[in-house]
C-alpha cells in the first residue's frame, strides 16, 4: 500500500503526487493573479482622470506589459494546469500522473521563471515595456537591457507548459481505467487533451521567436531588424502563430469545467456531448488559421486579409454550437444556482458577449477601426476574465469540498460572484464604448471626452479586486474546516472524483475503478 | 459590514460628482458610445457595417439570452420543476450549424465588398509621405518642397495637472496635416523608427506605419473640417502622446496654403546663410529643445535615470564640439533611443539646439553655433 506524505517543506519540495502539486499549481496561481490584479490595478488609478497623476508612462508601460504577462502565463495557464493535476487522475480513474517526477520539475521551475521576470521591475532601465505581444523591432533594438532575462524567463515557462503538456497526453492516453474510452472520458479531460496538444505545437513557436529576438539584441542577427534586411512583420507572424493557439489554450479548458457543471446542477446531462468534442477539435484546428486577424492593419495584400477574416468569422460555428449545449442543457433541467453554478451561468452569458465582440472583430474593414482600441481590450477581457477566471473559480469551488473534505461558506461565496460579477461588468462593460469613441488602449493618458466611462470602469477594477480578497479568505477557512462534505458532495454529480471519499485520500485509485 | 457597503457606494457617487464639473464644457462629446459615422464613403460604409453585425450579434443575443433567462426562471428545482433526460439530437445539432453559417456568408459579402473599397489605392490626386518617429509624425507632401513635424501642442504643464486642461486635450498639434476636400488622397506610411499606427477614426484610416516598409492607405474627404486621431500601436514612452490632427479645406485654400508653405521652406533655406547673435540662438534653442528633446532629456535637462542621460554636465554637451554635432546630426550608435536629428530638424534649428545645449542647464561652454557650422559639418562627413 501507497505511504502518505512526508513532514515539513520537504513534502512540497520532493513530491511526486499529483494533488500536492495541483495545489501547488493554484495557489501559484492565485498568488500571481493578485500579483498581476494589482498592477491592473496600478493602471486603472492611473487612468481614474485625465492627466498624469500617479505614474509616469514608463512606468505605465511597464504596468501593462507586466500585467499581460503574469496573468497570462503566471495566474491562468498554471491554474488550469493545477485543475489538470488535481482532476485528471481522479477522473479518468488513475493512480496519478503518468510522469510523476516531471510534473514537481515543471511546477519548481515556475517559481523561478516568474522571480526572475518580477526582478526586472527593479533593473536599470525597469521592466519590459513593449505590451504582452512585444513587438519588435521596440522589444529588440529599443528595448530595456532587462529584456533578455524577459527573454530567459519565457523560455523556462515555455518548458514548464511544454513538460505539462507531455505529462497530461501521457496521462489521458495511457492510464485511463478500463472501460473508459475516449468518448466516455469527462470533457474538462477532452478539453485539456486538446489544450495540451495545442500547447506542444505553440510553445516551441513562442521559445523560436523569443531566441530570435535574444539574437537580434546580442548577436547582431536582423531577423526583425529592416535596415539589416529583417521584417518586423515577421515578428508579428511569427508571435501570433503562438499567440492564437494560445489564447485558446486559455478558453478550451475552461469550456470543459463549464461542461461539468453545467450538468450537475441542471439536474439533466450534457447536451450533445459528442458534438461538443467535434466542436472542441474544430476550434483547436481552426485556431492554427486565424492568427493574422491580429494584425488586419500591417499592410497584408488583400488575398491574405480575405482569408484571415473568412477563417476567423468560422470560429463562430464551433463556437455558437458550445453555447447553444448549455443553453440547451440547462433548458428544461432542474436547476439550483450554488456558487458554482452562478459562475458557470456568468461564463455562459459574459463569454457570448465577448465572442460577440469576437464576430465584429473578425470583419476586417470593420477591424480597422476597432483595432488597437479599448474595444480590443474590452473584447480580450470579457473572454479571459468571465471565460478562464470564472470558470477557474467554478471549478474550485465545485471541487474544493472534494479536496478538503469541507464544505465552503455559501454565503460568502454568493458575495464573491456578486461582488466580481458587478465588478467585472463596471469595468470592462465601459471599455466598449471608450473604444469605439477613439480611445486607443496601452496610452497612461487620455483626451476629456473618454474621461467618465474611465472612471467607472476604475471603480469597477477595485470592486473586482475587493472581491477576491473574499475568495481567498472563503478558501483558507475551507481548508482550515467548516461544514463537513459528503463524498458525492452535490446531487448526483457525474464522475469518478465523486466515487471517492471527500476529503480525497493522498492515494486514489491504486487499483482500477470499473467504468460502467 | 452594511456600513462599509455604504461607504463603498458613497466613494464613487462622490468622485463621479467632482469630475463632472470639472469636464461640463465637454458636453457633446461626453458619454460618446458608439464608433463615428466618418466623413468619407468609405467611412460610412464600414459604419454601417459595424451596426449591421452589431444588430445581427444583438438579435442572436436576444434568442440565446431569452431561452437562457426563461428556464432559469421557469426550470428551477424551488419551483418543484422535474429535470428532462434528453441529451442528444443530430438534427437540432445540424441547424445550428447551418444557419450561422448562412448569416456569417451574409455577412461576408458586404464586408468584402467594403475591404476592396478600402483596397483600392489606385489613382491618387495628391500622395502624402507620412513617417512615424518617436513620438511625432512627418508629412511630406510629395512633389513639392513641403515637409514637416507635427509634434503634440498640450502643454506638459496640463499633462502634469499644473493647468486646466484644454478642450481638443491631447488631441492637438503644432502642424496639422492639410488636405483639400473632395481629392483622393493617398498616404504612403512608414517609420523611423518603431512600429507607429496611423490612426484618423473620422477617414477610417488605421494603417501601421512599419520601418523599412511603405504601406498605403486613401481618404477622400466629402466635408471640410478638422478631424482628430492618435498613434494606435504602442511604439515606447510617449504612445499616448503623439495625436493627428487632419484639417480638410477647399481645394483653393489648400493651394493657397501649399504655395504658401513653399515659399516659406525657400525662405528657411535662406536662413541658414544668416549669422545668429548668441541671444537669437539660446532663445530659438530653448524652444527647440523644448519640442524635440525634453521628451527624453526632460525640460531640466536631467534626463531620466537608466533611461535617458542628462544633457546637464553631460561628457557630450560639455565636451568637444564635434562630437556634440556628431551625436545629435547622426545619432548615437549605441543608444536608438537617440534618433539622427540631421534630417528632422533645419539647419537653423539644430545650430540653435545645440549652442542652447552648450549654454543651459549650467552648462557654461561659452560656444555659438551657426547655421552654416552645421553645414560644413555635414559636408565633411
Amino acid at each position: 500500500m501507497a505511504h502518505g506524505p512526508q513532514s515539513g517543506f520537504k513534502r512540497w519540495l520532493f513530491t511526486t503526487n499529483h494533488k500536492d502539486i495541483g495545489s501547488m499549481y493554484l495557489w501559484f496561481s492565485f498568488a500571481m493573479f493578485l500579483l498581476g490584479g494589482c498592477m491592473a490595478l496600478v493602471i486603472r488609478a492611473e487612468l481614474f482622470e485625465p492627466g498624469l497623476q500617479i505614474v509616469q508612462p514608463e512606468f505605465f508601460n511597464q504596468m501593462t506589459t507586466m500585467h499581460g504577462l503574469i496573468m497570462v502565463f503566471g495566474a491562468v495557464m498554471p491554474a488550469f494546469v493545477g485543475l489538470a493535476n488535481w482532476m485528471i487522475p481522479m477522473m479518468i480513474g488513475a493512480p496519478d500522473m503518468a510522469l510523476p517526477r516531471m510534473n514537481n520539475w515543471s511546477f519548481w521551475i515556475l517559481p523561478f521563471a516568474f522571480a526572475m521576470l518580477f526582478s526586472t521591475l527593479f533593473m536599470e532601465g525597469g521592466a519590459p515595456n513593449f505590451g504582452w505581444t512585444f513587438y519588435a523591432p521596440l522589444s529588440t533594438e529599443y528595448a530595456p537591457p532587462s529584456t533578455t532575462f524577459f527573454i530567459f524567463s519565457i523560455h523556462i515557462m515555455g518548458a514548464s507548459s511544454i513538460m505539462g503538456a507531455i505529462n497530461i497526453i501521457a496521462t489521458i492516453l495511457n492510464m485511463r481505467a478500463p472501460g473508459m474510452t475516449l468518448m466516455k472520458m469527462p470533457l474538462f479531460v477532452w478539453t485539456w487533451l486538446i489544450t495540451a496538444y495545442l500547447l506542444i505545437a505553440v510553445m516551441p513557436v513562442l521559445a523560436g521567436v523569443v531566441t530570435m529576438m535574444l539574437m537580434d539584441i546580442h548577436f547582431g542577427t536582423s531577423f526583425f531588424n529592416a535596415a539589416g534586411g529583417g521584417d518586423p512583420v515577421l515578428f508579428q507572424h511569427v508571435f501570433w502563430f503562438f499567440g492564437h493557439p494560445e489564447v485558446y489554450i486559455m478558453i478550451l479548458p475552461a469550456f470543459g469545467i463549464v461542461s461539468t457543471i453545467i450538468p450537475t446542477f441542471a439536474r439533466k446531462p450534457l447536451f450533445g456531448y459528442s458534438s461538443m468534442v467535434y466542436a472542441t477539435a474544430s476550434i483547436a484546428f481552426l485556431s492554427f488559421i486565424v492568427w493574422a486577424h491580429h494584425m488586419f492593419t500591417v499592410g497584408m495584400p488583400i488575398a491574405g486579409e480575405l482569408f484571415f477574416m473568412y477563417a476567423t468569422m468560422l470560429i463562430a460555428v464551433p463556437t455558437g454550437v458550445k453555447v447553444f449545449n448549455w443553453v440547451t442543457t440547462m433548458f428544461r433541467g432542474a436547476m439550483t444556482f450554488e456558487t458554482p453554478m452562478l459562475f458557470a451561468v456568468a461564463f455562459v452569458i459574459l463569454f457570448t458577449i465577448g465572442g460577440f465582440s469576437g464576430l465584429m472583430l473578425a470583419i476586417a474593414p470593420a477591424d480597422f477601426q476597432y483595432h488597437d482600441t479599448y474595444f480590443v481590450v474590452a473584447h480580450f477581457h470579457y473572454v479571459l476574465v468571465p471565460g478562464a477566471i470564472f470558470s477557474i473559480t467554478a471549478g474550485v469551488y465545485y471541487w474544493l469540498p472534494k479536496w478538503t473534505g469541507n464544505m465552503y461558506n455559501e454565503t460568502m461565496g454568493k458575495v464573491h460572484f456578486w461582488l466580481a460579477f458587478i465588478g467585472l461588468n463596471l469595468t470592462f462593460f465601459p471599455m466598449h464604448f471608450v473604444g469605439l469613441a477613439g480611445m486607443p488602449r496601452r496610452i497612461p493618458d487620455y483626451a476629456l471626452q473618454f474621461a467618465d466611462f474611465n472612471q467607472i470602469s476604475s471603480i469597477g477594477a477595485f470592486l473586482f479586486g475587493a472581491a477576491q480578497i473574499v475568495f481567498l479568505f472563503n478558501v483558507v477557512r475551507t481548508v482550515m474546516g467548516g461544514k463537513k462534505a459528503t463524498d458525492e458532495v452535490w446531487d448526483n454529480p457525474q464522475g469518478l472524483e465523486w466515487t471517492v471519499p471527500s476529503p480525497a485520500p493522498y492515494h486514489t485509485f491504486s487499483t482500477p475503478p470499473a467504468v460502467r | 459590514m452594511l456600513k462599509g457597503f455604504k461607504r463603498l457606494f458613497a466613494f464613487p457617487a462622490a468622485l463621479g460628482l467632482v469630475h463632472s464639473s470639472l469636464a461640463e464644457e465637454q458636453g457633446a462629446e461626453r458619454w460618446g458610445v458608439n464608433m463615428r459615422q466618418g466623413v468619407t464613403e468609405v467611412a460610412q460604409s464600414t459604419y454601417d457595417l459595424h451596426m449591421l453585425i452589431f444588430w445581427i450579434c444583438v438579435a442572436i443575443g436576444v434568442l440565446v439570452f431569452g431561452v437562457m433567462f426563461y428556464s432559469m426562471w421557469r426550470h428551477r428545482k424551488s419551483r418543484g420543476y422535474k429535470a428532462a433526460q434528453f441529451h442528444e439530437s443530430t438534427i437540432v445539432e445540424l441547424v445550428w450549424t447551418i444557419i450561422p453559417t448562412l448569416i456569417l456568408i451574409g455577412m461576408a459579402v458586404p464586408a468584402t465588398k467594403t475591404l476592396y473599397d478600402i483596397y483600392d489605392t489606385e489613382e491618387a490626386d495628391i500622395d502624402i509621405m507620412v513617417t512615424g518617429y518617436q513620438w511625432k509624425w512627418k508629412y511630406d507632401y510629395l512633389g513639392s518642397d513641403v515637409s514637416f513635424f507635427s509634434n503634440l501642442s498640450t502643454p506638459r504643464t496640463q499633462i502634469d495637472n499644473r493647468q486646466p486642461k484644454s478642450e481638443h486635450y491631447l488631441l492637438e498639434v503644432d502642424e496639422p496635416l492639410v488636405i483639400p476636400v473632395n481629392k483622393k488622397v493617398r498616404f504612403l506610411l512608414t517609420a523611423n523608427d518603431v512600429i507607429h499606427s496611423w490612426w484618423v477614426p473620422e477617414l477610417a484610416v488605421k494603417k501601421d506605419a512599419i520601418p523599412g516598409f511603405i504601406n498605403e492607405a486613401w481618404a477622400r474627404v466629402d466635408e471640410p473640417g478638422i478631424y482628430r486621431g492618435q498613434c494606435a500601436e504602442l511604439c515606447g514612452k510617449d504612445h499616448g502622446f503623439m495625436p493627428i490632427v487632419v484639417k480638410a479645406v477647399p481645394e483653393a485654400e489648400y493651394n493657397a496654403w501649399l504655395s504658401e508653405r513653399a515659399e516659406a521652406a525657400a525662405k528657411m533655406k535662406a536662413l541658414t546663410e544668416k549669422t545668429f547673435t548668441f541671444d537669437e540662438l539660446f532663445a530659438r534653442g530653448e524652444q527647440v529643445y523644448n519640442r524635440t528633446c525634453a521628451a527624453c532629456h526632460q525640460p531640466n535637462g536631467q534626463g531620466v535615470p537608466g533611461a535617458f542621460p542628462a544633457i546637464a554636465g553631460s561628457k557630450i554637451a560639455t565636451g568637444p564640439l564635434e562630437g556634440h554635432l556628431n551625436i545629435v546630426i547622426y545619432g548615437s550608435k549605441v543608444n536608438p533611443a537617440m534618433q539622427a536629428f540631421g534630417q528632422q530638424l533645419s539647419e537653423v534649428d539644430l545650430a540653435a539646439v545645440i549652442t542652447y545645449q552648450r549654454n543651459a542647464f549650467g552648462n557654461d561652454m561659452g560656444d555659438t553655433v551657426q547655421p552654416v557650422d552645421i553645414l560644413n559639418f555635414k559636408n565633411q562627413q
